[in-house]
């Protein structure tokens, strides 16, 4: 990874998750808040690929459990956004040049990540976990972030593709 | 892409990374760290956005199916006050809530640090939680009690140098002790998300009744500063003389939009007891609460807090 990649990433994650926290959460969006991080995570693992996708997943993650007004158990974004980016990551051959396809992986990721992030609680026995909040919430939030993801998904690809090297024989030998 | 194995060992050592730091979870773990320095180093950044977006936050506050009774009310207010000048409207609310905050803050004798909330943690973690614009730097511990001008808020979780995170009383995780107003029945107040908050009396012979107030207690083993008032029970269960009274409870803060809150840094030298409740509303007048989340008015009318009718304003429908 060159230096420019990695504080390209580190920069937009960290903006979005103090965007995501200090202004989104403030407009009083009725039951939930658009995971712009989660966002973020999928579209830089769909140019990035499944190996970085995982890294940046983790990343993130970690961001979102420690940043305020974070609380509950440390790792719980990270493990889930790792699996999100790695998964999403796979894809990222398949959504060249296409511009729908994106938002529909986007989608498919924003659905696993926040029922992802709920099992894992309620396995390690959050006892917040309840499921009328989950059948409430969930669904809100993944009806944001769809709304959101076309704002957010083509400009970061666009900006992680300026800093990526796109020959196809580079591809081939990493 | 083809998954090379590469590719997996990453994947696997992250992903026990993830369930190592879960797993270190609790008070001597890791996370605790994590937490306060994230702050230190994010909190600066979160205070500046937020009062950059505070306009905007101010423009879009009050529209949201919970506050449905409250754009109704302010419909009928006239034309003028709509034209006035937004910012300094909100600067007059903003005034208001200080003003109420200080006047529970002197009722009780509690020693508060005023502090603004600047981030609010997603309806989808599970958990309720907010960020307020003061900390270590500002006398503030893990611990101290948080109340606005209605009543309780929460308490800290989390301190960082300049920053904090509340957990409020409405989290499902979240308990504390309280006492029924003009009485010695103590029991105990838990969260529930936007459902009722529920209350456990320790004694089974607990008279209760809807529109009881219940304040903060002391003695029940709580750490929380003493009197601080919680809400109005909405809804008995069990009889008298059954081995539990349960009941559930309307808080009086209004979780969706907090705004000027305090932390009580040093509790009163006595048991400030009943007084800082405030004087009992007659029959179908409205009690008045203080917040700045409607676009204009620096006072919102709740509904009526007639018993066993009437939802807590963040009740989802």
């Amino acid at each position: 990874m060159t230096y420019g990649r990695v504080l390209l990433v580190a920069l937009l994650l960290a903006t979005a998750a103090v965007v995501q926290t200090a202004v989104l959460s403030r407009i009083p969006f009725p039951d939930a808040t658009p995971d712009l991080v989660l966002l973020v995570v999928a579209a830089l693992a769909l140019v990035q690929g499944p190996t970085r996708g995982a890294v940046i997943g983790f990343a993130g993650g970690l961001l979102l459990d420690v940043v305020p007004p974070a609380d509950g158990a440390v790792g719980r974004w990270a493990l889930v956004l790792c699996l999100v980016g790695w998964f999403v990551g796979r894809a990222s051959d398949a959504v060249e040049g296409s511009v729908v396809l994106p938002l529909l992986i986007v989608a498919g990721a924003a659905i696993a990540g926040l029922a992802g992030y709920a099992v894992v609680g309620w396995l390690i026995g959050d006892v917040r976990v309840i499921g009328s909040t989950a059948t409430t919430v969930l669904p809100v939030a993944v009806l944001y972030d769809i709304l959101l993801s076309p704002f957010v998904v083509p400009l970061v690809m666009a900006l992680a593709r300026r800093f990526e090297v796109t020959t196809t024989y580079a591809r081939t030998i990493r | 892409m083809r998954d090379s194995r590469r590719t997996r060992a990453v994947l696997v050592v992250l992903l026990l990374a993830s369930l190592t730091l879960i797993a270190l979870n609790g008070n001597s773990g890791p996370g605790r760290e994590l937490r306060s320095a994230a702050g230190a180093v994010f909190g600066p950044v979160q205070r500046v956005a937020a009062s950059a977006f505070r306009p905007i936050h101010n423009f879009f506050g009050g529209i949201g199916k919970n506050d449905q009774a409250k754009i109704d009310a302010l419909e009928k207010e006239n034309d003028a006050l709509r034209l006035a000048e937004r910012s300094s409207q909100y600067a007059q609310c903003r005034a208001g809530e200080l003003d109420a905050l200080l006047r529970i803050a002197g009722l009780g004798q509690y020693t508060i640090k005023a502090a603004q909330v600047i981030a609010v943690g997603p309806r989808q973690g599970f958990a309720w939680t907010a960020e307020i614009d003061a900390g270590a730097l500002d006398g503030l511990k893990v611990g101290m009690t948080v109340i606005n001008g209605d009543g309780l808020v929460g308490r800290l979780k989390t301190v960082s140098g300049s920053t904090s995170t509340v957990l409020l009383t409405i989290d499902p995780s979240f308990n504390v002790g309280a006492r029924v107003e003009k009485s010695i029945e103590i029991g105990f107040v838990g969260g529930e998300g936007t459902d009722p908050m529920q209350v456990q009396m320790l004694s089974g012979q607990a008279v209760l009744k809807p529109g009881d107030r219940l304040v903060t207690d002391t003695r029940a083993g709580s750490t929380f500063a003493g009197g601080i008032p919680i809400g109005s029970l909405l809804e008995v269960r069990g009889t008298v003389g059954s081995q539990t009274r349960y009941a559930t409870l309307k808080p009086y803060v209004n979780f969706t939009s907090l705004d000027v809150v305090g932390v009580i840094v040093l509790d009163p030298r006595t048991d400030p007891r009943d007084s800082v409740l405030p004087p009992k509303p007659t029959p179908g007048a409205a009690p008045v609460s203080v917040t700045c989340g409607s676009p204009s008015v620096s006072v919102a009318a709740n509904p009526p807090a007639a018993p066993s009718t009437s939802p807590s304003p963040s009740h989802t429908p």
